[in-house]
């Protein structure tokens, strides 16, 4: 400290801590929730036709809007109150217990950092694509993607912020003007859905296509539960967070709508469930350059801000890990300039790298989509044990969502479905992932909670638990 | 054209990830760990909720 005196940087520590630094609003949220997800519109969702078809597309699209509005609404409650950086991992500690808390955490680093891995891989090979240049490799452009974004949130999280707004406002509007440019109230002139879409190939592999869909319907959607990281960083945590966290859902039902429609009213099943590029591919059967442009830069910017959103998200959960000692302590500090954690930052970068040069797209997520799964059905769980631990009225709530339990069963059971989705299509990556988070358990539970310091972790000045 | 922004690409990468090396070598030999690590969950929290319903 005395050094730091010396060379004048104390001006930067406010108080006697080190914190992150409370400056983000509504905007911000709904830009890290949206951000993180609105890639899944350009690439992902249109798997899900080659599975069960168009139609079941459409279907999962409804269904998993569900699962997701149920992930929203639980969230925006539970963090309303929880307001901590680590998000879920942070409500898992209070609610549940430490084990639960470390593989919480452990999904959110593993769901977040394979997700802006395929974020990254998707831009290289957008790029290389449009390029159609012989020995060109998307190796490049996933490193200066990576780099450059983890420099960005190093620096700062309004700033971070205030690019993923800009970045994933544009994309959206891309869709937008995708949307209204091929005349979506009249059928034959552009589109042509009715003659792609039929009885007869609507569900070519009947409603068993329409589960195995699920697994794909999840890039929807997969990754507004993202927002509840901000929780430290948000002025207001109890107005910002579940406003929002709604506002982005309500967003991301118009856009996968808006995509779903024209998508499946421009190329048949059989072409949109195996591209790549649904939106590019979109703008360029429309026969217009200066779409086929549009969408081909919206989709490096809806990929640009997914991965700016998992960097930052990733990074605070390996933080909160740090902060209660559930890894070493060292990756817990703040930069006392930029205010963010640097270490968390810096550390998953390399294994980001690691795994964008040598995993496929197919695998990362896969992973991606697995751990983010088993997130959700711990929500789910989570959210029971939440009310019947404290009632309303016992705690302060910043909001409440309605229906109890009736979101809860709801989310269990599509994450049932989804599981069973997955088990079908990469059944051998879910066995895996499970042994794997057993094997870490065990090392928790015997080897690493006596470094944890039991006392300090629940930090939230709550009555005691009903029953308790 | 494509090649020059692959090169740059990588050049970009490589400035940024040691500024960043740098900063945090610069940041990690100026103040204590003690300092650094001091961030605590929800104080501000413990601070405003009163918890009076």
């Amino acid at each position: 400290m005395t050094a730091a005196v010396e060379t004048g940087l104390t001006a930067t520590i406010h108080g006697d801590r080190v914190s992150l630094l409370r400056v983000l609003g509504p905007a911000h949220v709904w830009a890290l929730g949206v951000g993180i997800v609105l890639v899944g519109e350009f690439t992902g969702w249109n798997f899900a036709a080659d599975k069960g078809g168009a139609l079941a597309a459409l279907i999962v699209c409804w269904i998993v809007g569900l699962l997701y509005t149920s992930v929203a609404m639980i969230d925006s409650e539970v963090t309303s109150t929880v307001a901590a950086a680590g998000g879920q991992y942070a409500q898992a500690k209070h609610i549940v217990g430490p084990l639960m808390a470390f593989n919480v955490a452990l999904f959110l680093v593993f769901a977040y950092t394979m997700l802006e891995v395929s974020d990254a891989i998707l831009l290289g090979d957008t790029i290389v694509a449009k390029a159609g240049v012989e020995g060109l490799t998307h190796n490049s452009f996933i490193a200066a993607t990576i780099v450059v974004l983890a420099w960005l949130n190093y620096r700062g999280v309004l700033m971070t912020l205030n690019v993923n707004f800009v970045i994933t406002a544009i994309a959206y509007v891309s869709i937008v003007i995708l949307f209204f440019s091929v005349s979506p109230w009249t059928q034959g002139a552009v589109l042509k859905l009715n003659e792609l879409v039929t009885p007869g190939n609507a569900l070519p592999y009947g409603w068993i296509g329409v589960i195995a869909a699920f697994q794909f319907g999840i890039w929807y959607y997969l990754g507004i539960e993202g927002t509840t990281q901000a929780a430290e960083e948000v002025r207001s945590p109890a107005r910002s967070l579940p406003y929002g966290t709604m506002a982005g859902m309500i967003t991301l039902l118009i856009a996968a709508a808006m995509t779903w429609y024209v998508c499946a009213s421009l190329m048949p099943w059989e072409y949109l469930g195996i591209t790549y590029y649904p939106l590019w591919d979109a703008g360029k059967l429309t026969g217009s350059p200066l779409l086929e442009n549009l969408l081909f830069i919206a989709t490096l910017l809806a990929a640009l801000a997914s991965a700016n959103g998992c960097i930052n998200d990733a990074a605070r959960a390996w933080f909160s890990l740090g902060r209660d000692r559930y890894l070493p302590s060292w990756f817990s500090a703040v930069h006392p300039k930029y205010r963010t954690p640097y270490r968390s930052i810096l550390f998953l970068l390399p294994i980001a790298l690691a795994f964008a040069f040598i995993a496929d797209l197919n695998q990362a997520i896969t992973f991606s989509i697995l751990s983010g799964v088993l997130q959700y059905t711990f929500m789910s769980i989570n959210i029971m044990m939440f009310r019947k631990k404290w009632p309303l009225g016992s705690i302060r709530r910043g909001y409440t969502h309605p229906f109890h339990p009736l979101p809860a069963i709801v989310l269990f059971c599509l994450c049932m479905v989804t599981f069973f989705a997955i088990f079908l299509g990469f059944g051998s990556q879910l066995i895996a992932m499970t042994v794997f988070y057993f094997l870490i358990s065990l090392w928790f539970h015997f080897y690493r909670y006596k470094f944890v310091r039991r006392g300090d972790q629940f930090s939230m000045p709550w009555p005691k638990p009903q029953g308790y | 054209m494509w090649m020059a922004i692959n090169y740059a690409c990588w050049g970009i990468s490589v400035l940024l990830a040691l500024w960043m090396l740098y900063d945090w070598f610069k940041i990690d030999t100026t103040y204590s760990e003690d300092v650094l690590t001091s961030s605590r969950e929800g104080e501000l929290e413990a601070v405003s909720e009163k918890h009076r319903i």
